[in-house]
């Protein structure tokens, strides 16, 4: 059954705020998620006033500025600042999005800042993704063919046809999609969740690659592909503008056709 | 600790191999409903103010009959679908999910041969 009744560790509760850098006359409030699930202390938010004369702009420069500065134990996941690895998605503002392109000032009021949501959290705002790349490994992301390559050269593709994988390339799998839809929420360890639905949808229609019969026999499930009830959350918050939700009804749209 | 790696926990029992067929049949009943409702309460509104008698007669119509019984058949039909959905969502105990599964279809199914039989019945005269 659904859980009304939350584990006790799900309650935040009011954290430390630090003190209002001196002498600052734009201060944005940065209200952080802190858990040490080894700690056995519930989660709290922690509140840091940063002096946005004295911060880079964006999201991922006040929480590099609050570990360098302030807070070293805040933890967090970063690599390229530029919105290519994916790896500090993060609930920013209410919704999911990548902090190193997601500017400050977009954000009226104080900036509320919170792990992906409904992941295990490892600590702070790292969630762990163990099932979510799972999953995607369970799609098989790569070329499957039957036809020997070419001796003296690449797989040919037509302009026409790489023109499909666009809008499906640019997916980085920062999960922002599959932890902002409910189904995902509730059934996540059968539903296979929009980014990994997009990427399968990638495979599909690549022209080059043979096994489309088989991806879609394994896709053909009521819980791994059709728990998608078109909520449209993935599409709304994709951080690269992508449409996950399309991409899943293209997959149900050549369900059907190969019916009939 | 759980030794299971997280690759055979996402592949889990394999894809089903269904669940386009009930996609598709979901749709297209929806798809059927809007003329169906549309007719019905169109008929509805229209023997509102007619007596008992003149109601009976009505249905004696073989198309009045018919209209109104795949009405009935294709809502349940669709509201079986719609809820079968709804219950797979959140019912994540598997005995009580396969029971409240049964138990849905069953009750459906008995209101609407009851709801169909009751339209026959007004068609055959007795």
């Amino acid at each position: 059954m659904a859980e009304f009744k939350l584990p006790a560790n799900s309650i935040i509760k009011d954290g430390k705020t630090w003190p209002t850098p001196t002498g600052a006359s734009r201060v944005k409030n940065f209200k952080i998620y802190r858990y040490d699930p080894d700690s056995g202390q519930n989660p709290r938010w922690d509140t840091f006033p940063i002096d946005l004369d004295d911060c880079a702009p964006m999201v991922l420069d006040a929480l590099l500025k609050i570990k360098n500065e302030i807070d070293p134990t805040l933890t967090f996941r970063r690599s390229c600042r530029e919105g290519i690895c994916g790896s500090c998605a993060m609930n920013i503002g209410g919704s999911n999005t990548l902090a190193c392109i997601k500017a400050i000032e977009d954000i009226p009021g104080d900036i509320t800042i919170s792990p992906l949501p409904h992941m295990e959290v490892v600590k702070d705002l790292v969630p762990d993704l163990t099932h979510f790349y799972a999953q995607y490994a369970s799609i098989k992301p790569w070329m499957q063919t039957s036809t020997p390559a070419p001796q003296d050269r690449e797989r040919l593709q037509s302009p026409e046809d790489r023109k499909k994988l666009d809008g499906l390339y640019e997916c980085i799998l920062c999960a922002s999609c599959s932890t902002s839809c409910p189904s995902y929420w509730w059934n996540g360890d059968r539903y296979l969740g929009p980014a990994v639905l997009l990427q399968a949808y990638r495979w599909v229609i690549d022209s080059r690659d043979e096994a489309t019969g088989e991806r879609l026999d394994n896709l053909e499930d009521p819980f791994k592909l059709y728990r998608c009830h078109t909520i449209m959350n993935c599409t709304n918050t994709c951080p690269k503008g992508l449409n996950p939700a399309q991409a899943i009804g293209q997959l149900k749209k050549m369900m059907v056709e190969r019916l009939y | 600790m759980s030794l299971v790696t997280p690759l055979k926990k996402a592949r889990g029992l394999g894809s089903a191999k269904a669940g386009t067929h009930h996609f598709w049949v979901q749709r297209v009943t929806a798809i059927a409903l809007v003329p169906l409702t549309l007719w019905v309460a169109f008929t509805v509104a229209a023997l509102s103010d007619q007596d008992y008698a003149t109601t009976l007669t009505y249905f004696s119509s073989p198309f009045s009959a018919a209209m109104f019984s795949l009405f009935i058949f294709t809502a349940f039909y669709h509201a079986a679908l719609g809820l079968q959905v709804v219950i797979e969502d959140y019912v994540h105990h598997e005995g009580v999910k396969i029971g409240a599964l049964i138990g849905m279809k069953l009750f459906l199914a008995l209101t609407g041969a009851t709801s169909i039989i009751a339209v026959l019945l007004a068609a055959f005269g007795s």
